[in-house]
């Protein structure tokens, strides 16, 4: 599929593309480009990772979420005043019904993991998109990959 | 910018003039013959052939007429349970209000035959009609209605309704709406609308503008209410839209999203789902006092609700198993008892308004593909009526012969073209499937009951 079209997130996400398998490390972070303003969302996206990603049908952290969502706290105890959500997405194989409480799953896991780790409940707020709110919009393996997710955003 | 008409499109007892019974012609009496080959069938027995019937344009107005034909011809067709005779084989049109020459029908190949009238004046209508049973050259049904005259194609639904359940001998469901969720723009940014139209496919309107995701419509089994879930304030939550008023309102207070609403079959209360850290719960809400309870509280996703017809069992989706199937419990709460033991996941129970069976979407199992299914509520006598990527989300007419679902085409490419979802009926027997037109992409389709 061309990456290339669904820019920078997309390319942060490719890289858990296979369900199954843990996936690499991280790349490198883009160093902090001009403009970015620390404690943004843009800061967030390109220098920690802003989402996590699942297994099929799963809300179990992966060791790569895990470390995720590691870096994810430790930006949030840098920036002591930003509020986050924590929003739970599904890929398209699953009913909407379904995959609307398989999201939230999702995201209670990730934000679960967050206070575990420190942060503050009143920081964190959770919703659900189940499958309609999908990343890549494909109906291939490396879509779905991508679209079971929990995504980090400032408030 | 989509304009949202006036949001009033409540009408129960909008067509307040009563159906009058017309007796019979005193001739037509004389005329019946016992022993001959009826028009009226027992559609229960088996499938049988489908029953072919005349429905000449009625008297009267010229135009009323061949409208008011038509709509009835097009409900009787896609029902697939009747074969409408083509106009070019009549001999003669129906003569109105009198006795109709059944010599020269007999030789159509029909076995039953329509005929009326419409007269009116200032915007006021009175359409009658007859309906004939032609071997045995009998009247079946005489009615006269009286209503305004923007009220003729509820009219003609509700004369193709008396036409089904007297030949077919169960209630027919065409004068019904269905209210469904539009979709339309790209998959990463879906804007969704609720959505109400006649089961014809006509008068369809926009119920919101777009602004907030919404989901999963259901009407209310007597009222001129629909139970539908919105991320209005980006707080994802069961709403009652009010469609006299247009006005929206909360249903319930709580901390975790709400969810997969159902109204219970007395209209008193609504079921749905409330997210419960990891899992869901289902409750029960009470319109009047606005209280709730806590039906389920496994620790699972317990989710997509539904009563049977009679109120005292509810029919749910878990995964308290590991994998999701349906489960049925009774109305308190408790005794769930599993019910799927099929090939793959099994979701959106959906209980028969007979009660005789319930309707499923299952997937994953031995294909990657969707089906949409029906069982015994008590897990017996599985049947897979139609399948595919990805169908979902059945709904039953009023009479439980037709369900409709939706069906959603694969992506082609990462930036979804050839993503579709439409509607789709089918009939219980599996045969029949039929797409159901609309003006955008639809969705989660709910049907009304009879007459709303």
């Amino acid at each position: 599929m061309n990456v290339k079209t669904l820019g920078a997130l997309a390319a942060v996400a490719l890289v858990a593309a296979c369900a199954t398998k843990p996936a690499p490390e991280a790349p490198t972070p883009t160093p902090v480009a001009a403009g970015i303003v620390p404690g943004s969302q843009e800061d967030l996206v390109a220098n920690v990772g802003d989402r996590v990603f699942y297994d099929l049908n799963s809300s179990t952290l992966r060791a790569d979420a895990k470390g995720t969502l590691e870096k994810q706290s430790a930006w949030l105890a840098k920036y002591g005043s930003v509020n986050v959500q924590v929003a739970g997405n599904c890929d398209e194989r699953g009913t909407e019904e379904y995959n609307l409480a398989l999201g939230e799953r999702r995201a209670h896991s990730a934000a679960s993991y967050l206070k575990a780790k420190g942060v503050a409940s009143a920081r964190l707020s959770t919703i659900s998109y189940g499958k309609d709110r999908p990343t890549a919009q494909g109906s291939t393996e490396e879509a779905w990959a991508q679209n079971r997710n929990a995504i980090t955003s400032v408030r | 910018m989509i304009h949202i008409p006036n949001p009033s499109v409540g009408r129960r007892s909008v067509i307040a003039g009563a159906a009058g019974l017309l007796a019979a012609p005193a001739t037509v009496f004389a005329q019946a013959a016992s022993g001959s080959q009826s028009a009226v069938i027992d559609v229960n027995r088996a499938r049988t052939e489908p029953i072919p019937i005349a429905v000449p344009d009625l008297g009267g107005d010229e135009q009323l007429g061949r409208d008011i034909a038509g709509v009835i011809t097009n409900d009787l067709a896609r029902s697939g349970l009747f074969r409408t005779i083509d106009h070019a084989a009549f001999i003669q049109s129906g003569p109105s209000g009198s006795t109709p020459n059944f010599q020269n029908w007999k030789p159509t190949g029909a076995q039953a035959l329509v005929t009326g009238s419409v007269t009116g004046s200032g915007g006021q209508v009175r359409v009658e009609f007859r309906l004939w049973d032609i071997l045995p050259g009998t009247q079946i049904q005489g009615t006269a209605y009286t209503t305004t005259q923007s009220n003729w194609r509820r009219i003609a639904h509700k004369m193709a309704d008396v036409i089904y359940e007297r030949l077919l001998g169960e209630k027919g469901y065409f004068d019904t709406r269905i209210v469904y969720i539009s979709g339309t723009g790209p998959r990463d940014r879906r804007t969704k609308r609720l959505a109400i139209m006649d089961q014809d496919s006509e008068n369809n309107r926009l119920l919101t503008d777009g602004s907030w995701l919404v989901l999963t419509p259901r009407f209310h089994p007597t009222r001129d209410e629909i139970a539908f879930m919105s991320y209005a304030n980006n707080r994802p939550r069961v709403y009652i839209f009010d469609l006299t008023s247009g006005r929206q309102t909360q249903l319930g207070d709580f901390a975790g999203m709400t969810f997969a609403p159902r109204f219970a079959p007395d209209g008193s209360s609504v079921i749905m789902a409330v997210s419960n850290g990891g899992g869901s719960d289902i409750i029960s809400v009470d319109l009047g006092s606005r209280t709730s309870r806590r039906l389920t509280e496994s620790g699972s996703i317990d989710v997509s609700p539904c009563y049977s017809p009679d109120g005292s069992q509810i029919a749910f989706a878990s995964d308290r198993g590991g994998d999701q199937q349906i489960y049925v419990m009774g109305a308190g709460g408790g005794g769930a008892r599993r019910i799927s033991f099929g090939n793959g996941r099994y979701a959106t129970p959906v209980w028969s308004p007979r009660g005789d069976l319930i309707a499923f979407t299952r997937y994953a199992g031995d294909t990657s593909d969707f089906s949409i299914g029906v069982m015994h509520p008590d897990g017996s006598g599985e049947r897979l009526l139609s399948q595919g990527w990805d169908v979902e989300g059945p709904t039953f007419a009023p009479n439980g012969r037709v369900l409709m679902f939706y069906r959603e085409t694969r992506s082609q490419g990462p930036r979804g073209s050839g993503f579709s979802s439409r509607l789709v009926s089918v009939d219980i027997t599996g045969f029949n499937e039929r797409p159901v037109p609309t003006p955008t992409d639809g969705s989660d389709p709910a049907w009304s009951p009879l007459g709303a």
